[in-house]
């Protein structure tokens, strides 16, 4: 908090967070005003009579039905839900034991092989995906789901590996030794002890895999052609704008109700997240 | 219960560092050892070699009669506390110290009679339902041991456990521990940097010092008849006073001279030092064996000091004086009227005089 007078805590504390919760809000109550505010209104000109951009006393649902009826919208959200997840689960389990080993076992190399994995997750997307359709059409993978559960894992599994190295190296290696001495195998103390109290950061690396996969774009893109195989931010982007026509509300509508669930996942696991960023809990 | 054999044993850690050197102990059973000595000392890695936790480069490792060195540490029938107590967060205090005898398919029933009894034995039924981070760090303590009694291990293994307390408990978990140890006979290994709790926990004493012994002996020993200027200074405290003198021949036998300081090396003492004569050495001297002379103090066994710091601790007072270019702390009766810039006659216990070779650093 800052100290001193009421003036010094409105200019250096209220006056800027108000402001910068308003810049990182605003996009959101735009998407959600757009969602429910009739073609209409949408495209009045600005210097029309009544224009009222920031408000509507016409709510309607007709983008979102249109979002439903007219397009394959709950496919796509099923498409993005059944990628996220399995790209997640398989890039969590691969972290975690990449992780402990990275940060437990004492193999040779296993400095320069934590970077190495590091260095492939700074490798551009925008890059990756020109090799990646290649082996991707060899075999025989595109447009189908599994084109993006094969692909997400080349940068899910650098992070969840890095994020796992952290959190093992801040558990304490005297838990294991303790229960090693108390008669567990390794992989008995690592199962019984160490993924235990590990829970949160494997749930931090979750929430982050599975975000990272349901708002990736670039590989559905260029992965996924055909409409009932795209996910939610190809699906709505390429059926909802066509040409130069823009389609505002069902746009809006889909980036909103695309963005719920990780807005749920989120708010559900902020606390173990937080949990996870900075640190285990000490014996 | 068993006795504990360590042979030639060395640790070199990848770019050759090398931390414990010939180490060579025998331990029979029932006994409370203590390893002690500064940071880096190797005391540690000797007691996780004991373990299993760390390789060994070379030597050999005796639980009973058992060649342990390739032995997995759930293979070795020890149990270890370990100075955070690395209880499991996530399981309950009961489940702590069930979790050993779980993992070795102990039935339920004697599990619950062990877990109980331990319990018992340390005081903390009531806290069997808790969590770790709902206990104090004394509890904790407790629970640390009671997860290894519950074992009846053949060797108990303590790195640093009281170092996390704060000064109040360890003295009174020192007291326990003893008793504990009275109590199950178990025989045991402690590694700590503290000198008192190695004085009043051990049968013996093992001093290290860059992976070396020291000295091996029963804490009367060590603070009696030291082996060397390291462990001297180590054991006892406050420390010994030590003086640069040389061994010259005089009046009446050897002497040891320094600026300021001449004292006449008593009859066993001389006799050992004579191959020092005119050699530079260190004279050694506890300050409770110091003392204000009187009138009746032979000047051969007193200096002149001028004291510098006077502090009162109650039971006694300290003096810290300066005699010609060395320090000289003295242990006094708590009354004395002495006071700081002023000068002061302090007498030598004869008998108490330590020698140590300048070069070997050896005791004489």
């Amino acid at each position: 908090m800052v100290e001193g007078g009421l003036w010094r805590r409105w200019v250096f504390f209220y006056i800027p967070l108000t402001l910068f919760v308003f810049v990182l809000l605003f996009p959101f109550y735009w998407m959600i005003i757009t969602t429910f505010r009739p073609d209409g209104e949408l495209y009045k000109p600005w210097n029309a009579v009544a224009y009222q951009p920031f408000w509507t006393n016409n709510p309607t649902f007709e983008h979102i039905l249109y979002l439903f009826e007219e397009t394959m919208f709950s496919k796509w959200m099923f498409n993005t839900l059944l990628i996220a997840a399995v790209s997640t689960v398989i890039s969590l389990i691969c972290g975690v034991f990449a992780g402990y080993a990275l940060a437990r076992l004492n193999f040779p190399w296993a400095g320069g092989l934590g970077t190495t994995i590091f260095v492939t997750y700074l490798v551009p997307q925008t890059l990756l995906f020109i090799p990646l359709a290649d082996i991707i059409r060899n075999f025989g993978l595109g447009d189908t789901p599994w084109a993006l559960i094969l692909t997400y894992p080349t940068f899910l599994i650098p992070f969840c590996t890095w994020l796992m190295m952290g959190y093992f190296k801040s558990i304490p290696k005297e838990l294991e030794e303790c229960a090693r001495i108390d008669g567990a195998s390794r992989f008995q103390a690592m199962y019984h002890i160490i993924l235990p109290v590990a829970v949160p950061g494997i749930m931090s690396a979750g929430i982050f895999a599975f975000t990272l996969s349901w708002n990736e774009f670039i590989y559905a893109l260029v992965f996924l052609s055909s409409p009932e195989q795209k996910t939610v931010p190809v699906g709505v982007t390429s059926e909802l704008i066509r040409g130069d026509v823009f389609f505002w509300g069902p746009l809006m509508a889909g980036a909103l109700l695309g963005s719920i669930p990780v807005a749920i996942v989120y708010s559900f696991f902020v606390e173990h997240y937080v949990a996870g960023l900075t640190g285990s809990v000490k014996g | 219960m068993a006795q504990v054999t360590i042979r030639q044993l060395n640790k070199v850690y990848e770019g050759a560092v090398h931390a414990v050197k010939d180490v060579n102990l025998e331990i029979p059973d029932r006994e409370f050892v203590v390893l002690v000595g500064p940071s880096g000392c190797g005391k540690t890695t000797t007691l996780r070699m004991v373990a299993g936790l760390e390789s060994i480069t070379s030597g050999d490792i005796l639980i009973g009669d058992t060649v342990v060195n390739d032995l997995a540490p759930m293979d070795r029938d020890i149990a270890m506390v370990f100075q955070n107590y690395a209880l499991y967060p996530h399981k309950s205090v009961y489940d702590n110290m069930a979790f050993g005898l779980k993992m070795r398919k102990f039935d339920k029933a004697e599990i619950d009679k062990r877990v109980q009894h331990a319990a018992d034995i340390l005081g903390i039924q009531q806290l069997l339902s808790r969590r770790p981070r709902q206990l104090s760090g004394g509890q904790r303590q407790r629970v640390a041991l009671g997860r290894a009694i519950v074992r009846n291990p053949q060797v108990f293994l303590f790195d640093e456990p009281l170092s996390n307390l704060d000064a109040k408990l360890r003295v009174h978990m020192r007291v326990e521990l003893r008793k504990l140890h009275e109590r199950l006979g178990t025989t045991a290994i402690y590694v700590t940097h503290d000198q008192v709790e190695a004085m009043t926990l051990g049968d013996r004493v093992v001093v290290m010092k860059d992976g070396l012994v020291q000295q091996v002996g029963d804490p009367m020993t060590l603070y009696n008849t030291p082996a060397n200027l390291f462990v001297a200074g180590f054991i006892g405290s406050p420390a010994m006073n030590f003086a640069n003198v040389t061994v010259v021949g005089g009046e009446g036998g050897l002497w040891v001279e320094t600026k300021g300081l001449k004292l006449r090396l008593p009859g066993a003492l001389a006799s050992r030092a004579a191959p020092l004569t005119g050699k530079s050495a260190v004279f050694g001297i506890r300050p409770e064996d110091l003392r204000v002379a009187n009138s009746a103090d032979p000047a051969e066994y007193s200096m002149d000091c001028e004291v510098e710091v006077v502090e009162r601790l109650g039971s006694e007072t300290l003096l810290d004086t300066r005699v010609g270019s060395e320090t000289i702390v003295a242990a006094v009766e708590p009354m004395v009227a002495v006071r700081a810039r002023e000068k002061v006659r302090l007498a030598v216990t004869p008998d108490r005089m330590h020698l140590f070779d300048a070069e070997t650093e050896k005791a004489v």
